[in-house]
């Protein structure tokens, strides 16, 4: 029972015991992959990258000359939770997404849990996220976070750990969907078997949460997008396709007597829920950012008056601050008075005079983030920096020590996958996706970002990382 | 819809269009000097003034071969009618509104584009008979027509659709006729010899017109081919059958079916069919075909402006509606 070459002992391997011995939710699929050949596992992997290439499943790369589109790598060898895993999981991101639900609803109303001194009041109204002009405000049946896109790992010990609570409208649920059907063509006899919960019913959710968020029987639901050249064009495009909805740019609508219009070739047509993926900042150049180009003047000042509905409603950034996460078990005992069901990360806040010490102590050891930075950029991974770069980061540190925490290293888990070397672990971490509607529902399902280099731990697609799909077992 | 949204549909209608007469263009030159007698030298510039773009082709080359003039008509990213040119920005608003598209016509449409970058990788210019590319990218976009004749709603996209690929393919259909009236006989005599014939048939077969036009007229006669791509009522390359169309689907996006005109688009369109409806063949000759052609694509271009400002301006007419008040 082994795969030559496969070094599993050193992390905590998904498929493989620290014995070398197969865990049961792997034991079925095992036995297939055993049965193909290397040369069949090959040319399945390149007819996934053909099929990407052809579905034009790709996205855009910031900062890079080379050619605008590129292929998110798929690898073929799916990553499988089994379902008492799940269940834990999907109970405790209902329980987190709930509790800083009620967080964003309060720090912009009543303030009571600054006032109880549970989390800094600084912290909060300092925030560059906190934006006033939500000040007072309650969305639309008191939903602010409607899509999150949770970021886990599972460690050494094997048990999951929230990295980041993604607020801010997260991508990359098109690449979970859409993996999902490149992978049943390639095993379409294991799909039958196996017992895989669907995710393919996701668009049709949306667009009921979606909908759930105006009060009119038949409201008019879009899309909004930056536009072509934005890095998530396809995910855009493809969920607009999906629900079957407009999907709009900022200079297709216009706002009269705090009403939302798109523009048609029939004239105005009032728009009533925007599932937006423009930033907040650039979402109204009359509230936000007089510069944006993208945003449509006087769209807040609807959203004010309850006429349109946005989705995620303006100012959840505040909550998913990397400074914020470490007071999130906090939180949830605060509203829920229950433990967190799922496991922080150790978070040393280098605002805090002790944790600030100790990070510049230990920072060969830790990661260090900027508060307000994603996409991987902005980090260093302690152990495996040189003594330049801890300098340099100290010297971040020391001169604006609110914008950095750290945390240990983390083993991430390996699962295993295709690489040039045949198939051996790689680091992944998962991204489930929580919809917040008339109830908060968890996808069975995930997107897996897997990093593809030897010993690698940055998964990010914009760093060189691929996706898998992720498989979560009815039993 | 979405004002943008048709803009978008449109273009992507007349560019898919475009290509696939560019297609069409090179196969007409292919077929003649298949059958030219061996003493006659080949002639390519006719092609390229036929499109319009010879100032343009003067300024990139110096020579005028059949290589040159190949590479530009289909692959040179310079040319901003050439085929790849057209094929990219048929794409670029296919991608931009693919959530309006069927995943079939999006992903053949992508898969067009690259088709086209790998003939431009393996040189196909400098190919002895590189008619094999020319006819498969033609068939790829009669693949998409036919994905889309059998799988799209006729709502007011497959009218935008159906109203640019039209109005380019009347555009177009004038060009290719407009060949003729560049390639030179060899003197003033050979009018009306077996090697004018020649050039009438090749015509018609880039069309896929010969056939049909053998079943209507018998022999070969220049005037009949004249009345045959311009004022046919049937035949569905005709100018005047394009025109029809477009004139039908502008009326169905407008949703005007009692005759007459709802706005200038409709206007122009209709007023320009009925002049080819109860022109003669006579009419034109005595004109002078080049001169009436060119008469006709001034007016074509006009026309698209006019569905510009009617449908895809909206946006302007509004914020200066607003900014009279």
């Amino acid at each position: 029972m082994k795969i030559e070459g496969y070094n599993a002992s050193e992390h905590y391997d998904e498929m493989f015991t620290n014995i070398g011995e197969i865990r049961p939710h792997y034991e079925e699929f095992f036995q297939s992959l055993k049965k193909i050949p290397i040369r069949k596992m090959n040319h399945l992997q390149f007819s996934a990258n053909q099929t990407q290439r052809a579905m034009g499943m790709t996205f855009n790369v910031y900062h890079d000359n080379q050619g605008l589109e590129k292929i998110l790598h798929l690898d073929i060898i799916p990553r499988i939770i089994p379902n008492d895993e799940w269940l834990k999981l999907e109970a405790g991101l209902k329980q987190r997404t709930y509790a800083l639900n009620l967080f964003l609803q309060d720090i912009y109303n009543d303030r009571k849990i600054l006032k109880d001194g549970i989390v800094p009041e600084d912290l909060i109204l300092g925030s560059k996220d906190y934006l006033k002009p939500c000040i007072g405000l309650t969305p639309p049946k008191g939903i602010w976070c409607h899509i999150t896109g949770t970021d886990l790992i599972k460690n050494k010990d094997g048990e999951y750990y929230i990295l980041e609570d993604n607020l801010r409208c997260p991508s990359g649920v098109s690449y979970m969907l859409e993996s999902r059907e490149i992978i049943k063509r390639a095993y379409p006899n294991i799909f039958n078997q196996k017992g895989i919960r669907p995710v393919s019913d996701y668009p049709a959710k949306l667009l009921k949460m979606l909908q759930h968020l105006s009060n009119k029987s038949k409201p008019v639901v879009g899309v909004l997008t930056p536009g072509i050249y934005n890095s998530a064009y396809y995910e855009h495009s493809y969920l607009a396709l999906q629900m079957g909805v407009e999907l709009v740019n900022g200079v297709d609508l216009i706002v009269e007597d705090k009403k939302v219009y798109m523009q048609t070739t029939r004239g105005l047509e009032q728009i009533d829920v925007l599932y937006r993926r423009i930033d907040d900042a650039f979402l109204d150049p009359l509230t936000f950012r007089s510069d944006s180009m993208l945003g449509i003047p006087g769209i807040f000042e609807a959203y004010k008056a309850g006429n349109v509905a946005l989705a995620n409603a303006p100012g959840t950034g505040v909550a998913d601050d990397k400074a914020v996460y470490a007071y999130v078990p906090k939180i949830i005992k605060y509203y829920l008075g229950e433990d967190p069901i799922l496991n922080n990360v150790p978070t040393y806040l280098c605002r805090e005079e002790k944790d600030k010490q100790y990070v510049l102590d230990h920072i060969e050891e830790l990661v260090v983030k900027e508060t307000n930075a994603a996409g991987g950029y902005g980090m260093l991974i302690g152990p495996k920096a040189t003594k330049e770069e801890h300098s340099k980061f100290r010297d971040l540190i020391k001169s604006n020590p609110t914008n950095y925490i750290a945390q240990p290293t983390l083993s991430l888990s390996t699962v295993p996958s295709l690489t040039e070397e045949g198939v051996m672990g790689r680091h992944v971490d998962l991204r489930p996706y929580i919809l917040y509607g008339n109830e908060i529902e968890v996808i069975p399902g995930a997107l897996t970002r897997v990093a593809l280099k030897k010993g690698s731990l940055v998964v990010n697609s914009s760093q060189g990382g691929g996706s898998k799909d992720t498989w979560v077992l009815y039993n | 819809m979405l004002s943008r949204v048709a803009s978008h549909i449109y273009w992507l209608g007349r560019y898919l269009e475009r290509a696939e007469n560019y297609a069409r263009f090179i196969d007409v030159n292919f077929n003649l000097m298949q059958d030219l007698p061996v003493d006659l030298k080949e002639q390519w510039q006719p092609l390229v003034a036929a499109t319009g773009d010879w100032e343009l082709f003067q300024t990139l080359y110096s020579d005028y071969g059949k290589n040159q003039i190949l590479y530009f008509l289909a692959f040179d990213s310079e040319n901003p009618n050439s085929m790849l040119s057209s094929i990219m920005k048929s794409r670029e608003n296919a991608r931009i509104i693919r959530e309006n598209l069927s995943k079939e016509t999006w992903e053949k449409v992508n898969e067009l584009y690259y088709m086209m970058l790998e003939g431009k990788d393996k040189k196909i210019w400098k190919k002895a008979d590189p008619r094999y590319f020319f006819e498969r990218i033609k068939n790829q976009i009669l693949l998409i027509y036919g994905i889309a004749d059998n799988s799209v709603a006729r709502v007011e996209g497959w009218y935008f659709r159906q109203l640019g690929q039209f109005l380019e393919r009347a555009d177009k259909t004038s060009r290719i006729l407009d060949v003729k009236y560049h390639i030179l006989l060899p003197s003033g005599q050979d009018v009306g010899t077996p090697l004018d014939f020649l050039h009438w048939m090749a015509l018609l077969k880039s069309v896929t017109g010969f056939n049909t036009y053998r079943r209507v007229y018998g022999t070969i006669d220049p005037s009949n081919v004249v009345e045959f791509l311009v004022l046919n009522k049937y035949f569905p390359r005709s100018i005047y059958y394009c025109l029809k169309e477009a004139e039908y689907c502008l009326h169905h996006i407008s949703g005007n079916l009692d005759g007459g005109f709802k706005n200038p688009a409709e206007k122009s369109v209709g007023e320009l069919r009925s002049r080819l409806e109860f022109a003669e063949v006579s009419d034109i000759i005595g004109f002078g075909l080049h001169e009436y052609l060119d008469n006709l694509q001034i007016k074509l271009n006009n026309l698209s402006d006019l569905i510009d400002s009617t449908y895809f301006r909206l946006r302007d007419n509004f914020i200066s509606q607003t900014n009279d008040q």
